[in-house]
């Protein structure tokens, strides 16, 4: 298997599972990203929770690759950071791609209403028909994606 | 009714905000490449698949799965009135359709929202343009759907689940 690490996942799944309790029990929300992300524009009169939830979220992530360094990606004792380059056979460029693939993903997780966050684990755990769907379509949908452009 | 300014709620918004992005990275779900793996299928047969995402899904799921049965028996969440959750339950068009793109962006990239924002702290090249376009398409999807604040209004008692 290629560089499976189940520890650190189940670890990191677990500090996700208590962040996404601790802001239901709190404050009664739903810790999806791109709901957060998604209304920051106006009109919406929920803005500040939702900036101070981001920014501490790319804070814990600085953070925990300085308190656990070495991980694999990011932090001191990491490898850099990259995103994906677009497959060489498409003849797309990479920035173009990315572009691409991030207008899909939020126009997506908009009219979807959720992702891997919102409904693969809150929506998932409070048992919701809707997120069971959506979970199956976008897992089975990126798995084909990841199998045609052989992206990997 | 607790105002979602005070400062509880906002440190309770900081410090999940804080474990999310830790888990991020110790799962190691801010690495496309990670993703991807486990999104690639075709490489069960050979061994070169991690199963690594399944475990990260799991953990999350039993916490929160638990933290959703203790807050059957609360009225309310501890700073603020109601609990806000989704009230819509249906399965419709615009749910499989977006579920659909989404799947399609994140096969592509091997990011979905949490880890392409918390890779700020990393910042790897490209991200910038990945995140205005993840904007733009979301602030598209608000004009398409535009119902899509389906969540009840900050002031508003929230409809029981």
């Amino acid at each position: 298997m290629e560089a499976f690490t189940p520890v650190p996942a189940l670890i990191g799944g677990v500090l996700v599972g208590i962040a996404s309790a601790l802001l239901w029990l709190g404050n009664g929300r739903i810790a999806g990203i791109s709901g957060i992300f998604g209304q920051l524009l106006p009109p919406t009169r929920t803005v500040v929770w939702r900036i101070v939830f981001l920014v501490a979220m790319v804070l814990g992530a600085l953070t925990a690759s300085y308190l656990v360094p070495g991980l694999g990606v990011g932090g001191p004792h990491g490898a850099p950071a990259e995103l994906v380059k677009a497959p060489s056979w498409t003849g797309v460029p990479t920035p173009v791609w990315l572009v691409a693939a991030g207008i899909l993903t939020g126009l997506g997780t908009k009219i979807g209403n959720g992702c891997t966050s919102g409904h693969g684990i809150c929506g998932l755990a409070r048992l919701s028909v809707r997120s069971l769907v959506a979970v199956a379509i976008f897992f089975g949908v990126a798995i084909v994606t990841v199998a045609v452009t052989r992206i990997v | 009714m607790a105002s979602p300014l005070k400062l509880p709620y906002l440190a309770t918004a900081a410090l999940s905000g804080l474990l999310f992005g830790a888990g991020l990275y110790v799962s190691q779900m801010v690495n496309p490449l990670k993703v991807l793996r486990f999104l690639d299928f075709g490489a069960i047969p050979s061994g070169g698949w991690d199963p690594s995402l399944a475990f990260v899904m799991g953990g999350g799921l039993i916490v929160m799965f638990f933290a959703v049965r203790l807050g059957k028996r609360w009225n309310a969440p501890l700073f603020d009135g109601a609990f806000r959750g989704p009230a819509y339950n249906r399965v419709d068009r615009p749910l499989v359709i977006g579920a659909a793109l989404f799947g399609v962006g994140w096969g592509m990239s091997g990011i979905c929202p949490g880890p392409a924002i918390s890779l700020i702290a990393f910042l790897p090249a490209n991200l910038w343009i990945y995140l205005a376009a993840l904007f733009v398409g979301s602030y598209a999807g608000s004009l398409i759907i535009p119902s899509s604040g389906r969540e009840p209004a900050a002031d508003s008692p929230a409809p029981a689940e």
